[in-house]
């Protein structure tokens, strides 16, 4: 059976003058059509590269795809020429961007970006597409609808902004969205909101969901599946319960502590610091320092992700071993 | 909005008034005595005395440039100390034909730059890049009056396809009659469908055209290349992209349209080497412009047309500034 | 001492990067023929007078029976009416055009830059009112403020060179305001501030040697500006007076003669045309390597 979307071997390089650095190391990514999948990492972690080279629009340089193929519905999208790209843009796979501000263009009204985009992917006329986009952004629950069409980008609060985003990339009627961190800047109850819509157009439309963010909770409320993304490479992934209930990589549980419970409740923050931004080409697994307890192996090789139980997969020698691992 | 447009009109007006100021007083410390110009070199003693009474030289200073301000305002800009014409009469007679020249040239100039700046910028670093960059660095780097000549000599000289200077051919206007509504031209002769006048205004145009509108052809191309490549960096090209968005649309209107602003100043500028550069090129075609005007009037010192011309030119800078403000002012986010 | 200290921190930075520059400065193969070329001209203006096979007919001897003879292998480029050799007089004018064109954009620099930093680091008055001289100044069109410079005070090429530099430094003095203005917030200017350093003294020691980069890159493209213009104005007439080999002097003086010595105005121009584009090219190079958004490639 083929697979909806599947990445293999996915490696991606940014270019500095002091040397190339692996900023994405993905062995093998499977999304299932009309799930939605979780990816979680920090800040840098190559979330934003993924999405990005997943639609073509990475800025190569800097970056640079070493190898890989990222197939959708079969067909390889890293193969394709930039006109068969554009075909697939929005009408098949759209995104939700993380920063509002740079995302929107400047000097178009909010209206004139969400129709273009509309008349683009739905072949309709212009009066059709304006009723579409009040629409949609009555749908992110933005009052007053028609006026903010003719607002500019700038004249709008942050989490309007945010909001417009999430819209033009549903007016897109896309079969796979990709959201990165669509939700960041925004109340906590209108977030509540947007997550329920995501989950609403899985359920409805059979739409698959790649849902990128560095807050673990967010994730898991609305992921069926979650991977753990650390420094470019997945250390961990499983189905939500799996790896959120039963979390074996010692990042992931770092991860999950830095939740922060109640002042009793002691914080391994310092210690996540401190594994971050480990030198371009040290050999050995990069969370070594999380372990209270390393083997030889973990100095020398870079743990693959191999399965662990089923769904859950991990990239650790000690968890493949069968070994605790403790913080 | 409204009070960004009346605070640069201040503005203007202030840099306007120190403008003329500082004119006249360049003009004033002349050491050639303009009352000897005037009569002539064969005067005498009473004839210099009544000429200098005449053009208020032995008034103090400020009345001098009150009276100057004053008759500026009333459009007396004094005579030409060669002609005795009034200045701002001349300067009417040959504005037309330096404005015909400048805005055709300027108009293809800044349209085939805009072209040349988004071939360039849409296919970075391949052989059309370098080779438009390459076509417009030269062109910023040509001296105007040495292949204003070198044409003149191919095309007159050696292949005798076009016509060596001036607007008309001595036949054309003995023997038509010349339309005179705007003083342009190419532009009357359309209207009053006088083709021949047209074909004969138009050859006498091209290269004296072509000339002037190679240097605003590479300063746009450069400025816009460079402006657009910036934008095409941006965050929000990429968005437009993810959506499917056609590269046309993408490049002509999304990117285009941030890069009116720095491209607006652009063409200001352009127009203000443009209005320089008619000094040479019609001193080289014997274009009978306001350049040609001031070029015979330096070389006389006739202060009168010179502190015209430049009072004229320096005020439309001022003018051109102006509306480059206020086209920058239409994006959207300096309005707020 | 501590003021100094810190803002060398600053400055340092820069040395370090200059190896870089100069690196990625000779990537870009057009740039560095550019340079090469330059090299060319300095050597031709230094030594011109050694170089050109017939010195004397630089300024001093005619030669009237050798008169507009065409390119020949005694005479490369030609005569002119005078019958001196064009080759020659081009050379010689290279030492004339690159003296004037560095010549009149350094007085510019020296009159722009500190004018620029005053207004960009003091007080909202004082930076008005140094705008807005600026922005009169800025009012006339170079080569216009030249010609009445010039016609003024007497066609010569010294008087062109000063007229020059009047219409030229309000360009530094705007790239300069600007980076003034946000560089007096940064640190170092405000701990200079903090131990009593005289705000002169900070201008001077702090503020301008951080402003250098811009103008750089802007003046080097100047020089052929400069170049171009006082070309023109030897052109007219306004600059440079015979028998002084200039360059725009010369097609000038060609004029009568051109359509039969089509060779007494080719030279000369293709020599402006030259100098000016390498200094274009080195410009636009200089630009894209030190500007911090093109340079990471």
């Amino acid at each position: 059976m083929k697979n909806y979307f599947e990445i293999e071997n996915l490696k991606v390089d940014y270019k500095t003058y002091e040397g190339e650095k692996n900023v994405l190391d993905l062995e093998h990514f499977v999304l299932e059509k009309g799930k939605t999948f979780g990816l979680v990492g920090e800040s840098g972690a190559g979330k934003s590269v993924l999405a990005q080279t997943i639609l073509g629009i990475l800025s190569r340089p800097p970056g640079i795809i070493k190898s890989g193929k990222i197939l959708f519905d079969g067909e390889d999208l890293l193969s394709k020429s930039e006109k068969e790209l554009r075909r697939i843009r929005g009408k098949r796979i759209s995104m939700i961007f993380q920063d509002p501000m740079s995302t929107l263009n400047p000097v178009f009204t909010v209206g004139t970006q969400i129709t273009r985009v509309i008349r683009q992917n739905q072949g309709v006329n212009k009066k059709e597409a304006f009723k579409r986009a009040v629409e949609k952004i009555e749908l992110v629950k933005i009052s007053d609808a028609a006026d903010i069409m003719e607002a500019y980008p700038h004249e709008l609060s942050g989490g309007q902004r945010q909001r417009i985003i999430i819209a033009i990339a549903l007016s897109c009627d896309a079969e796979l969205l990709i959201a990165d961190e669509p939700t960041r800047n925004l109340d906590v109850t209108i977030q509540a909101g947007i997550l329920k819509l995501i989950a609403k157009l899985q359920k409805e439309l059979n739409v698959s969901v790649l849902f990128i963010a560095n807050n673990l909770g967010l994730a898991s409320a609305t992921c069926d599946h979650l991977a753990m993304l650390h420094e470019g490479k997945i250390i961990e992934k499983g189905t939500t319960k799996e790896v959120l209930h039963n979390p074996r990589h010692p990042y992931t549980k770092a991860f999950i502590e830095a939740i922060p419970k109640d002042k009793n409740h002691k914080i391994h923050l310092e210690q996540i610091a401190k594994n971050n931004g480990t030198s371009l080409n040290s050999a050995g697994c990069p969370n070594i320092n999380l372990c209270l307890e390393t083997e030889e192996k973990c100095q020398e090789h870079i743990p693959m992700l191999k399965q662990f139980q089923g769904t859950h997969w991990v990239a650790c020698h000690r968890v493949q071993e069968n070994k605790e691992v403790n913080l | 909005m409204r009070i960004f447009i009346i605070k640069r009109l201040l503005l203007g007006v202030m840099v306007l008034f120190g403008v003329i100021f500082i004119t006249f007083v360049i003009v004033r410390i002349i050491p050639s005595d303009p009352a000897t110009q005037w009569v002539g070199p064969r005067a005498t003693q009473e004839q210099l005395e009544a000429a200098r009474i005449e053009l208020g030289l032995n008034d103090p200073f400020f009345v001098q440039f009150g009276n100057f301000v004053t008759d500026l305002f009333q459009g007396k800009m004094g005579k030409s100390l060669r002609s005795h014409q009034p200045v701002f009469k001349e300067l009417k007679t040959f504005l037309p034909a330096t404005l015909e020249l400048v805005i055709l040239s300027t108009f293809i100039g800044v349209i085939l730059g805009l072209y040349l700046g988004v071939v360039s910028a849409s296919r970075k670093d391949q052989w059309v890049d370098h080779l438009c960059r390459f076509f417009s660095v030269s062109t910023v780097s040509i001296p105007a009056f040495w292949i204003g000549l070198l044409l003149q000599f191919v095309f007159y000289g050696i292949l005798d396809w076009l016509p060596l200077g001036e607007r008309l051919s001595m036949r054309v206007k003995l023997f038509q009659e010349i339309p005179d509504i705007t003083g342009m031209l190419l532009f009357d002769s359309l209207i009053t469908w006088n083709m021949v006048v047209f074909w004969d205004a138009l050859k006498h145009i091209i290269l004296p055209g072509f000339v002037m509108a190679l240097f605003p052809i590479g300063l746009v191309a450069r400025m816009t290349r460079s402006a657009l490549l910036e934008i095409l960096n941006e965050d929000y090209i990429k968005a437009a992209r993810s959506y499917g968005l056609s590269e046309r649309i993408v490049m002509w209107s999304y990117a285009l349209k941030n890069s009116l602003g720095p491209t607006a100043t652009v063409v200001t500028l352009a127009i203000g080497f443009t209005l320089v550069n008619t000094f040479l090129v019609e001193s080289i075609f014997s274009w009978p412009g306001i350049g040609n005007y001031i070029a015979t009037a330096v070389i006389v010192l006739d202060y009168p047309a010179i502190m015209g011309v430049t009072i004229f030119s320096a005020c439309s800078y001022v003018f051109l500034n102006l509306a480059a403000d206020l086209i920058i002012a239409l994006d959207p986010r300096v309005r707020t | 001492m501590i003021h100094q200290a810190i803002s060398w921190q600053t400055v340092a930075p820069r040395i370090k990067d200059l190896r870089e520059t100069v690196y990625l400065l000779n990537r870009n193969k057009l740039t560095k023929a550019a340079i090469l070329i330059i090299y060319a001209l300095i050597f031709i203006a230094i030594f011109s007078p050694w170089l050109a096979p017939h010195p004397t007919h630089i300024m001093l001897d005619t030669n009237p029976q050798d008169k507009l003879l065409p390119p020949s292998t005694e005479y490369w480029f030609g005569t002119d009416e005078l019958g001196r050799d064009i080759f020659s007089r081009v050379l010689y004018g290279t030492r004339i055009s690159l003296q004037t064109g560095l010549l009149a954009v350094g007085i510019s620099l020296l009159i722009g830059i500190p004018l620029g930093a005053i207004a960009g680091a003091s007080e909202w008055y004082v930076d008005e009112s140094i705008m807005r001289i600026t922005d009169i100044f800025l009012s006339f069109p170079g080569l216009l403020m030249a010609i009445a410079i010039a016609a003024i005070l007497g066609p010569s090429l010294q008087n062109a060179i000063f007229a020059i530099s009047i219409s030229w430094w309000p360009w530094y003095t705007r790239i300069v305001r600007g980076q003034a203005i946000s560089l007096k917030e940064r640190q170092f200017v405000k701990a200079a501030q903090a131990i009593g350093t005289p705000h002169l003294k900070i201008i001077f020691k702090h503020i301008i040697p951080n402003c250098v980069a811009p103008v750089i890159v802007q003046a080097s493209m100047d020089i052929g500006g400069v170049i171009l213009t006082i070309a023109a104005l030897s052109f007219l007439g306004l600059g440079a007076q015979p028998p002084t080999p200039e360059w725009g002097l010369m097609i000038a003086t060609s004029r009568t003669y051109f359509l039969s010595a089509w060779w007494y105005s080719f030279f000369p121009g293709m020599a402006i045309l030259v100098t000016v584009l390498v200094f274009n090219l080195l410009g636009d190079g200089l630009r894209e390597v030190l500007d911090p958004k093109t340079r990471k490639k």
